[in-house]
């Protein structure tokens, strides 16, 4: 391998102030959907005491496990010795730390409380998953950061392997530990499973990598930096074994819980009866999230253009978000079965309601688009201030044994 | 020896069987009273010693009866007027019917005092907890307002507050942005009295709610536990909640 020159973000292009100024506008807005929610109380949402989680919740696990797995890039060259990958790997590693910080800012500006969030910080139970999760967000960003540190720092070089060792193994652990929040729940049929951790990795693995092809096609155009064809289609395979793994859990998932006769109100809630989230199931996470990309990264027509795997990408996002959306307030809009074989007449607290009903409210969508603008904007000016980003991705540059 | 006349001797067997009467009617309800609530001094700490418990006849929960929710709301100063989806639920009347027989019941549903409670257990900053004598409450000044403690209770019991309050009650305090549930008014039996719901129940004529020790065998509730068959809520789920139902 050759050694790769690095560089910063010239700092000076419409796009690059334009991606700021997108960036900026958007933490704006959710800083304002904060202090509202914060001041009005969450009546301004469209959460209520039947629907508890609403669409800030999906942006930020969304953010969170496309965190996790945005280190593939790194894991796959410092653990796996895929030296291929290794010029990617400092772009891999931020990303890593700026979507964790994005999401977790979502969570945090969405608590009932956010102004307490020193006593998150400092009380703990530790029969909770969520307070294990505290730990493990926030030992993923020091240890990242480390791993970074070896990485670009030249006398550290020696313990960089060790570090993305460390790395690897920290980010399986928390995103077994995201997956646990709901698989720990006991009450609620659409939760309540183990399976779901090793579902929460594979799709953070697909995210990861989707998120990861998208910005590195974006800053390669904003920095000129010529990209080789084989740079983007070695991960366009792994992204093809992401979908059809995660695929395959969603599979299992829904396989076991139509087996399992206490299930299957739930079930044909999701998959048949629920409305939007039937139809976000279908469409979004099953047609335009695994299907379509993976025709586009595998069908011969399409699999040769860089075009596709970008499209493919965007819409693996779609798809997982769709998943996710369906996942959580899906889980939530069908009904606690608190009394069962029997049928509720009549409640003073909508245990009779087929379905709870939620309507995001634009203060929400402002607040989970918080979380993308601040992951957007750590990044660009973490890109303008240190060299993450290799001058050249030519194939050759990246490999010199690079056969086409 | 001294000789009363037969009319004086009369006169003080009265006098000795007035005074039985009104000791017995004085002494009896605090001597009851003592019995069932075991009520403790305010700077004693609660012990493991008494589970406090709640018995639930569905047989006799009358479904236009709603005096249990009002009084709940009147204790603890829940008049916020809100969309119904927001609205913070202490306590609900519910109708079911049993889909196999077509028998109906009503019954309130509440925080079933579980004595594994889910919410304690996800809550990560420990603000739901489990009092000594099974109690479970939400400690308002570290509640976060995370909700994970409503995502995992199994009874839908708990509440967010989704804005501002005011006119509170000074024993049982309520916030914006925190969650909150049933706290079995604890500040009344701490006081050895009987929660808001059991009192109105009882006055209303129903005496569908039983208060009382589940750990006291001579409790009546303990008493009534060991004569019928009561069962509760998820059962499945073998959290034993404090709260049982008769007759479903």
């Amino acid at each position: 391998m050759k050694n790769i020159t690095y560089q910063t973000l010239e700092g000076k292009s419409p796009g690059f102030y334009g991606l700021l100024a997108g960036a900026g506008f958007f933490i704006l807005l959710g800083l304002f959907a904060a202090y509202n929610m914060e001041h009005h109380g969450h009546s301004i949402t469209g959460m209520n005491n039947q629907i508890v989680w609403g669409l800030p919740h999906v942006f930020a696990i969304f953010l969170i496990l496309a965190a996790s797995g945005v280190l593939n890039v790194a894991s796959i060259s410092s653990v796996f010795k895929k030296t291929f990958y290794h010029p990617l790997s400092r772009l891999s590693a931020l990303l890593a730390i700026t979507l964790l910080i994005g999401g977790l800012s979502v969570l945090v500006l969405d608590l009932g409380r956010p102004d307490r969030l020193i006593v998150a910080m400092t009380t703990y139970n530790f029969k909770s998953i969520f307070a294990w999760n505290i730990f493990l967000y926030n030992g993923f960003l020091v240890v990242v950061g480390v791993y970074l540190w070896f990485m670009m720092e030249r006398r550290m070089e020696c313990y960089y392997p060790k570090a993305g060792l460390v790395a690897f193994l920290w980010r399986l652990i928390l995103t077994t530990g995201t997956g646990s929040i709901f698989g720990f729940l006991v009450a609620r049929e659409a939760y309540n499973a183990a399976l779901l951790a090793p579902l929460f990795i594979s799709l953070s693995l697909g995210l990861g990598l989707a998120v990861f092809l998208v910005v590195l096609v974006i800053d390669c155009w904003e920095t000129h930096c010529p990209i080789g064809e084989g740079t983007l289609h070695r991960p366009k395979t792994l992204l093809g074994v992401f979908i059809g793994s995660t695929f395959y859990f969603v599979m299992i998932y829904h396989l076991t819980n139509l087996y399992i006769t206490q299930q299957h109100g739930v079930e044909s809630f999701i998959l048949w009866s629920g409305g939007i989230y039937t139809f976000l199931f279908w469409v979004g996470y099953l047609a335009v999230g695994t299907i379509l990309p993976l025709i586009l990264l595998y069908h011969p027509r399409f699999n040769t253009t860089r075009n596709s795997i970008l499209i493919a990408s965007l819409l693996v996002i779609l798809g997982g978000f769709s998943l996710l959306y369906v996942f959580i307030i899906g889980g939530q809009a069908y009904p606690l079965q608190i009394f069962p074989g029997m049928e509720v007449l009549s409640s003073g607290f909508f245990d009779q309601a087929a379905v709870h009903s939620y309507l995001p409210s634009h203060w929400e969508i402002m607040l989970g688009f918080t979380g993308v603008g601040i992951a957007i904007l750590t990044t660009v000016l973490a890109l303008r201030i240190l060299p993450f980003l290799p001058r050249s991705l030519a194939d050759t540059e990246v490999d010199p044994m690079f056969q086409d | 020896m001294k000789e009363y006349p037969p009319n004086q001797s009369l006169q003080r067997r009265d006098f000795l069987k007035t005074t039985a009467v009104i000791a017995g009617i004085t002494l009896a309800p605090g001597i009851l009273l003592h019995r069932f609530s075991q009520a403790k001094a305010l700077d004693q700490a609660v012990t493991a010693e008494q589970r406090w418990g709640m018995l639930v006849d569905t047989h006799r929960c009358r479904s236009d009866c709603e005096e249990c929710v009002k009084a709940c709301k009147t204790e603890h100063g829940i008049t916020e007027q809100v969309r119904p989806e927001i609205a913070s639920q202490w306590i609900r009347k519910v109708e079911v019917r049993n889909r196999q027989t077509g028998k109906e019941y009503s019954l309130p549903v509440f925080c079933q005092h579980c004595e594994h409670p889910p919410c304690a257990d996800v809550c990560p900053t420990g603000a739901s907890f489990k009092r000594a004598d099974g109690i479970v409450l939400v400690d308002k000044h570290i509640c976060i307002g995370c909700r994970y403690c409503m995502m995992a209770c199994p009874y839908k019991a708990r509440s967010l507050v989704h804005e501002t309050l005011e006119q509170q009650k000074s024993y049982s305090p309520r916030g914006k942005g925190t969650v909150e549930a049933c706290t079995l008014c604890v500040h009344r039996v701490d006081r050895g009295e009987p929660p808001a719901c059991v009192e109105a129940c009882q006055r209303s004529g129903h005496q569908a709610l039983l208060f009382g020790d589940l750990n006291d065998p001579s409790s009546e509730i303990s008493r009534k536990l060991a004569d019928i068959h009561s069962s509760v809520l998820r059962p499945d789920l073998d959290l034993n909640p404090g709260v049982r139902y008769q007759g479903i």
